[in-house]
């Protein structure tokens, strides 16, 4: 509040009051006008706000001929009880989700696999019957004044525990950078950034299950530019291990994925916003495990080693009649996916089949979902979801004897009904008809129940 | 070569001086701070308006728009109090601005200079939604934005030195019309103290500790949570005890809970502005008291 100038100034004109003037210079005193108005301003402010509140005290203190009514028990006049003890002052935001279904499957699990499209060794609609979903505990805070971090903890219900996002964020850059570091949801796409229990849906659309094994993270960096425009321009860019689907752990000291993204996004009028954005990450993998339905049927374990390039397009509209989304709200959301693969196929990795074989593989895939959700009254939603994969047309190399099936895109159509009765909990019904194969038809009934305590959660567009 | 080099030197210049009387960026995440620093930065300032009257400022997304607007921003202005905690953060996250982040003087929370009331008694969620500092709708009582405006025009004088002292020339006619503005509306709204009222969200605590208005009871059984039938003829159940002549509701709010009741006890159902822009006679913040007085003289006649 007081500068050294000030001081100064100030000690000058007590020692010696007729040579402060030659003291000081023209700008000096100019400046120490302006600071001693503004405490005068902000001592008369806060006089003011004194006298108001003697004021509103005399009020009440006066008696109000029997205005508030008898039960009211009268307010404390503090709330030093909420203050936080020296030991706790300190602790980050905790927030902590529960969430926990009823799937009917008609299909066996153990069967799911797409017509000609690798995935994921545990890319699965998870468990029949009743069953604990993933629980999800976040710490967040200011580390400084130059980092944020935040720690994303999931507990599976198998009783293991996963790393699910766990970094560092600079917070003190100008000109519209932030950095960040550590394990993140990668910023490609539009829902990749978003946490499960946040999603509009209960599972993934399926080019995110099939391209991505759910969700893609990056053990790496991330530097974010935000441009200086009234329409949001934002441009990323990614550095990883890549030891996430479609990538894998490669044992080298060479990075193993990139990626670079670019957002737009803006309002129109006061009802609508909406974001566009081009994503691509290349990412590399050895020996990564898949699994892919064979000829006979079976659902053969695959082994992969090679680059793999996806492009994503993605846009979101989201529509509330004056903005305002408590009551009624509409969002449409898609995102087009292309992923190019080549390498080598292990086909029957394991050896469970006796036929393990290994030849080139190269595969130019594509797939898409389109989803509407639409809040018809407060706390009640519908949504519709449509999803596809296009096999293309993969090279097997000498594995196609095994490995070729018909020319069938898998699809899967989704409704859901949810009901959110505070911004705490939601309560989900949801059907899907996934046609994964030909002749392979599942159809799958959840209900699902999403529960989040703690620090409040980010409202993310 | 003469010429160029005048032209050079006028070039030059102007670069030096633009920035000095260029407008400085203010992002009001509510109508009425825009309102606000509208009135006490006039041309100085180029102010964008985060939120309108229709929309329910819990409940804003940080949107593209937002966090493109704050990554050009000079000087945010907020509510504070949890009013804007599931989103004004997160914008400034992504903005890459750090001259706005909380701490710096160039962000301004509007609920450090008004004294909260209504700090709730049991801090938890199952209380609906509470908020720990007090009650965030502080701008329903005038004399808390001219507390607010001390403060304001005093940063706005701290973010853009250059032009201290139009902020302060500009407050000091402020202060003056909007002290005389209080006491027109409190001699117009003098008829109205004790006028028993119920309100459908816990918004206008302010206000009606202003007026001296008395709450009879609320239709949302907690903070936030959407009336249902049976909270309703609870409320019902009260008012036919203890009656009430008006029933207020926020513009941003739906009207079914409040015509519900309406029609069952007999009282008048009285949408308030609530901030800049509420109705079309709210167009800024004289009108705002203007029109929320004579909607209240209305609905007690």
């Amino acid at each position: 509040m007081f500068s050294p100038k000030l001081v100064r100034a100030l000690g000058t004109c007590a020692l010696c009051v007729p040579l402060a003037a030659a003291a000081a210079t023209d700008a000096d005193l100019t400046e120490i006008r302006d600071q001693i108005r503004q405490m005068k301003e902000s001592y008369e402010a806060r006089i003011r706000a004194l006298e108001d509140r003697l004021k509103a005290a005399e009020a009440a203190a006066a008696p109000s001929a029997g205005a508030v009514p008898a039960a009211e028990p009268p307010a404390p006049s503090s709330a030093s009880s909420y203050a936080a003890s020296t030991l706790s002052a300190f602790n980050p935001g905790i927030a902590v989700v529960l969430q926990g279904n009823y799937q009917y499957l008609k299909q066996d699990p153990a069967l799911y696999g797409f017509n000609n499209v690798q995935i994921g060794e545990d890319v699965t609609p998870g468990r029949r019957g009743l069953g604990l979903a993933e629980s999800e505990i976040t710490l967040f805070a200011n580390v400084d004044h130059l980092f944020a971090g935040s720690l994303t903890v999931s507990l599976a219900p198998d009783n293991s525990v996963e790393v699910e996002e766990a970094y560092g964020l600079v917070t003190a850059l100008p000109y519209g950078l932030v950095p960040k570091f550590g394990r993140f949801f990668s910023g490609v796409g539009y829902m990749n950034e978003q946490h499960q229990h946040a999603w509009d849906f209960q599972d993934a659309p399926l080019p995110y299950q099939a391209f991505f094994g759910g969700q893609f993270t990056q053990d790496g960096a991330q530097l974010k530019w935000v441009a200086p425009t009234d329409l949001l321009l934002e441009f990323g860019a990614e550095i990883g291990n890549g030891d996430a689907f479609p990538g894998s752990p490669r044992n080298s000291n060479s990075a193993g994925a990139w990626s670079a993204f670019m957002h737009a996004g803006g309002d129109v009028g006061a009802s609508s916003s909406w974001r566009a954005g081009v994503s691509y990450l290349e990412t590399r993998a050895v020996d990564r495990v898949g699994k892919l339905p064979d000829t006979d049927g079976n659902i053969a374990q695959t082994s992969f080693g090679g680059t793999t390039h996806t492009t994503i397009v993605d846009f979101i509209w989201k529509y509330a009649p004056d903005g305002n989304a408590t009551r009624t709200n509409f969002k449409l959301q898609g995102e087009y996916f292309w992923q190019r693969a080549s390498g080598d196929l292990t086909y029957d990795s394991d050896g469970s089949l006796g036929r393990t074989n290994t030849d080139t593989y190269s595969a130019n895939q594509s797939g898409w979902y389109l989803q509407g959700v639409w809040q018809f009254m407060p706390m009640w939603r519908v949504g519709l979801r449509y999803d596809r994969l296009n096999q293309g047309s993969p090279d097997y190399g000498d594995n196609a004897p095994f490995l070729a099936t018909s020319a069938f895109s898998p699809q899967r159509t989704t409704v859901m009904l949810d009901w959110t009765p505070s911004e705490f909990s939601r309560i989900r019904l949801q059907y899907a008809q996934n046609k994964e194969r030909p002749d392979f038809t599942d159809n799958q009934f959840f209900l699902q129940y999403i529960l989040t305590l703690g620090a409040h959660g980010a409202h993310k567009f | 070569m003469r010429e160029f080099s005048k032209w050079f030197m006028t070039a030059a210049l102007a670069v030096v001086l633009l920035p000095a009387h260029a407008a400085i960026n203010v992002f009001a995440t509510m109508p009425e701070w825009g309102a606000l620093a509208e009135e006490l930065g006039g041309d100085q300032v180029k102010v964008y308006v985060a939120t309108t009257a229709l929309q329910d400022a819990h409940h804003i997304e940080a949107k593209p728009s937002l966090i493109a607007r704050a990554r050009s921003a000079d000087l945010v202005v907020a509510t504070g109090a949890e009013l804007e905690v599931g989103w004004l953060p997160l914008v400034l996250q992504q903005a890459g601005n750090p001259n706005v982040r909380p701490g710096q003087p160039g962000y301004f929370e509007a609920a450090t200079f008004v004294s909260l009331l209504d700090k709730p008694t049991r801090l938890d969620r199952a209380e609906g939604d509470v908020h720990a500092a007090g009650d965030p709708h502080i701008q329903t009582d005038p004399r808390n934005i001219a507390r607010v405006a001390t403060a304001l025009a005093a940063r706005l004088a701290a973010v853009d030195p250059a032009n201290a002292d139009t902020y302060r020339a500009r407050y000091k006619a402020f202060d003056e019309k909007w002290r005389a503005a209080i006491a027109k509306w409190e001699r117009e709204s003098a008829p109205l103290k004790g006028t028993p009222v119920v309100v459908q969200h816990k918004a206008f605590t302010y206000l009606i500790a202003w007026l001296g208005l008395d709450t009879v009871a609320a239709l949302e059984p907690k903070p936030g949570v959407e009336p249902t039938t049976a909270s309703l003829t609870e409320v019902l159940a009260t008012l036919q005890r203890k009656p009430a002549k008006m029933v207020l509701r926020a513009a941003y709010q739906g009207d079914r809970p409040s015509q519900w009741i309406a029609e069952r006890a007999s009282l008048k159902p009285v949408v308030l502005p609530f901030t800049v822009g509420g109705d079309a006679e709210a167009k800024d913040l004289y009108s705002l008291f203007d029109d929320t007085i004579a909607r209240l003289r209305k609905g007690a006649e």
